[in-house]
């Protein structure tokens, strides 16, 4: 079968980032980027679908900027086999990635698509969703268990009172939760292996999707800071503060 | 402009994250409809009819397993009478509602934490260490609502309830739910959280220290993500940015060091309380309350001070 993997590249989750004074967005100038954590995930699902013997293609695609290639090579380095590359310098929403990755994955004749279940800059969670729905195709959303059966996918997925295991026929997308698994580091000779690999750029104005935003950004600001606490001395002392404040 | 609200809810019980969303659909538009889809669901129909501002209350046999592909799908079928789709951001609203924008060509606002005007909503992103304002150009407004920045709506209606088709394109199969029941408030709507981090070590000890602890305060449990890891913790208590956003009364963060991803579930508390022996540990700047020293002597004496 042929798996799909999008992966976007974002600011590193261990990065704190500042909002610019003016309100007019996020500073991400010299930032440390990375990929998605939940991308890593998805691309290490793959991965392991194929070791547990589903015989795989696995194509990693991001739609980005011209260093989205530094975070295709990683995931060629992870084991991808070949990466394709919408580029674009404008900051495309979550629709019109889903309706870009619709079109390649119609175009590839894709089996499954994983993807992250958010991606941690926006925090928008919605593009493989979008996705399901536009090529009409099932869904499992946080996935954190995932088997591929005959025709479809047995997916545990993370609800909130607990878990959840669906079955979904295939073609199909799954979004991959935090404990789906722990993403493997690239070795050296993989790092080096992957720079042979085939990347394919194509622009993302090329598909006939319209890009432009439908959200207008009007202000971005800090969130309003607590007020500073107190450190209290001992466990007496604190049960004291929380009975005067109320709070117990 | 008529808004479509999908009530959260477990087939049986109407969950109030339903009254919490509703509060923001009624700053949206004039009348609002609530979609209650599953399966057996006419008491869940009714607790929902009884809330304020409600025109009438559908019901769509979409199946137990409340399926994002039945569920989407029925709401699609519904989509010309209505200007606007709303939700909670619970696992099940963030599952349907991208399918529904998806479908019909619009860009979802996620997470919404307040309603500046109709077209116009204030979101977190970078888990919530910046708020963007967004207003919506779509001729059709598809949003999910961040149950904890809103109140619940009023009770004290008295909507119709009718029945409408489901539709199922059968595309995927419900097998089991594996929900642990439990006598304990529930996370997201408890006035008192106590949370525990990687610092209990294992089980035994999360056990022996936090659910007591918790009990006694009547406190739903929380933990952050290095405990759900770990397997001190089930998954659905994991507080953060890929957890649950709690705003309790009280927080308690036990051995918690206070990583942006988990600050970003707990910083809209009213108090929070941080116990942790690194009194530079980022949560204990964000503290009300911080108590610096060994988590293992503190907590017992703290259950016993209570
Ligand atoms: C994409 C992504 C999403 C994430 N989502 C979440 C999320 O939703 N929720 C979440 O929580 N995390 C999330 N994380 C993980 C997060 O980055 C942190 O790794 C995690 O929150 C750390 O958990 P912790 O505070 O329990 O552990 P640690 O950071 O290891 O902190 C343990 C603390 O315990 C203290 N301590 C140790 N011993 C004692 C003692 N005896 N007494 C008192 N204190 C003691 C230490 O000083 C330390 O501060 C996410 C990460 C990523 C990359
Ligand atoms: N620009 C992009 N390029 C490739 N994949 C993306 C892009 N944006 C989002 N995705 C995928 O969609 C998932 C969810 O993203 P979002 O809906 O933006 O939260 C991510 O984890 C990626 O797998």
């Amino acid at each position: 079968m042929k798996i799909l993997v999008p992966i976007k590249r974002v600011v590193d989750s261990n990065v704190r980032i500042r909002v610019k004074a003016d309100g007019s967005g996020v500073d991400t100038t010299n930032l440390k980027m990375s990929m998605n954590p939940f991308d890593e995930i998805a691309v290490e699902a793959a991965l392991r679908l194929r070791e547990a013997g589903t015989e795989a293609e696995i194509v990693a695609v991001s739609v980005g900027p011209a260093q989205a290639q530094d975070t295709l090579r990683a995931a060629l380095a992870m084991g991808a086999d070949r990466a394709i590359h919408l580029k674009t310098d404008a900051a495309v929403e979550p629709l019109a990635v889903a309706k870009l990755l619709q079109a390649v994955a119609q175009k590839e004749a894709a089996d499954l698509v994983i993807l992250g279940r958010q991606a941690i800059d926006g925090d928008a969670g919605q593009t493989g969703q979008m996705l399901a729905s536009r090529l009409g195709w099932g869904q499992a959303t946080f996935a954190s268990a995932i088997e591929v059966a005959d025709g479809h996918v047995v997916v545990t997925r993370e609800t909130d009172g607990g878990q959840q295991v669906i079955a979904v026929n295939l073609p199909c997308i799954v979004t991959v939760d935090l404990r789906l698994n722990e993403p493997r580091f690239a070795t050296l000779p993989n790092i080096m292996k992957a720079k042979k690999k085939p990347l394919e750029e194509v622009p993302a104005d090329s598909f006939g999707v319209d890009l432009a935003p439908r959200l207008k950004v009007l202000r971005t600001e800090e969130p309003a800071p607590r007020s500073g606490g107190v450190a209290v001395e001992n466990v007496a002392a604190l049960v004291e503060r929380l009975k005067s404040a109320g709070a117990i | 402009m008529t808004i479509l609200l999908l009530a959260e809810h477990n087939n049986e019980t109407l969950h109030d994250a339903t009254a919490k969303a509703l509060s923001a659909a009624l700053q949206l538009g004039q009348e609002v409809d609530i979609l209650v889809a599953g399966a057996g669901v006419e008491a869940v129909a009714k607790a929902a009819a009884a809330h304020g501002g409600v025109r009438k209350v559908l019901v769509a046999e979409t199946g137990a397993g409340q399926l994002a592909e039945p569920i989407a799908a029925t709401i699609i079928g519904l989509a010309a009478g209505y200007g606007g789709f709303v939700a909670a951001a619970t696992a099940t609203g963030r599952s349907v509602m991208p399918r529904v924008a998806g479908a019909l060509d619009v860009m979802q606002v996620s997470d919404v934490v307040k309603v500046v005007a109709p077209d116009t909503f204030v979101r977190p992103i970078y888990a919530g260490n910046a708020l963007e304002t967004v207003q919506s150009t779509d001729a059709i407004l598809v949003m999910t609502v961040r149950v904890a920045a809103f109140p619940a709506a009023a009770t004290g209606g008295s909507a119709s309830v009718e029945t409408v088709a489901a539709s199922d394109p059968q595309l995927s199969r419900f097998i089991e739910d594996r929900v642990t029941r439990s006598d304990r408030p529930e996370l997201s709507n408890a006035k008192v959280v106590v949370s525990g981090g990687r610092a209990l070590g294992s089980k035994e000890n999360f056990d022996k220290l936090i659910l007591p602890l918790a009990d006694r305060l009547h406190a739903a449990v929380g933990a952050s993500r290095a405990a759900v890891d770990a397997g001190f913790a089930p998954n659905e208590w994991q507080v953060g940015q890929t957890g649950k956003v709690v705003a309790p009364d009280l927080y308690i963060a036990v051995g918690i060091s206070g990583a942006i991803q988990h600050l970003a579930g707990m910083t809209g508390s009213k108090v929070i309380v941080a116990i942790n022996k690194d009194a530079e540990a980022p949560i204990m700047k964000l503290a009300d309350y911080s108590l610096a020293g060994d988590l293992f002597t503190i907590i017992p004496e703290l259950e016993k001070l209570l």
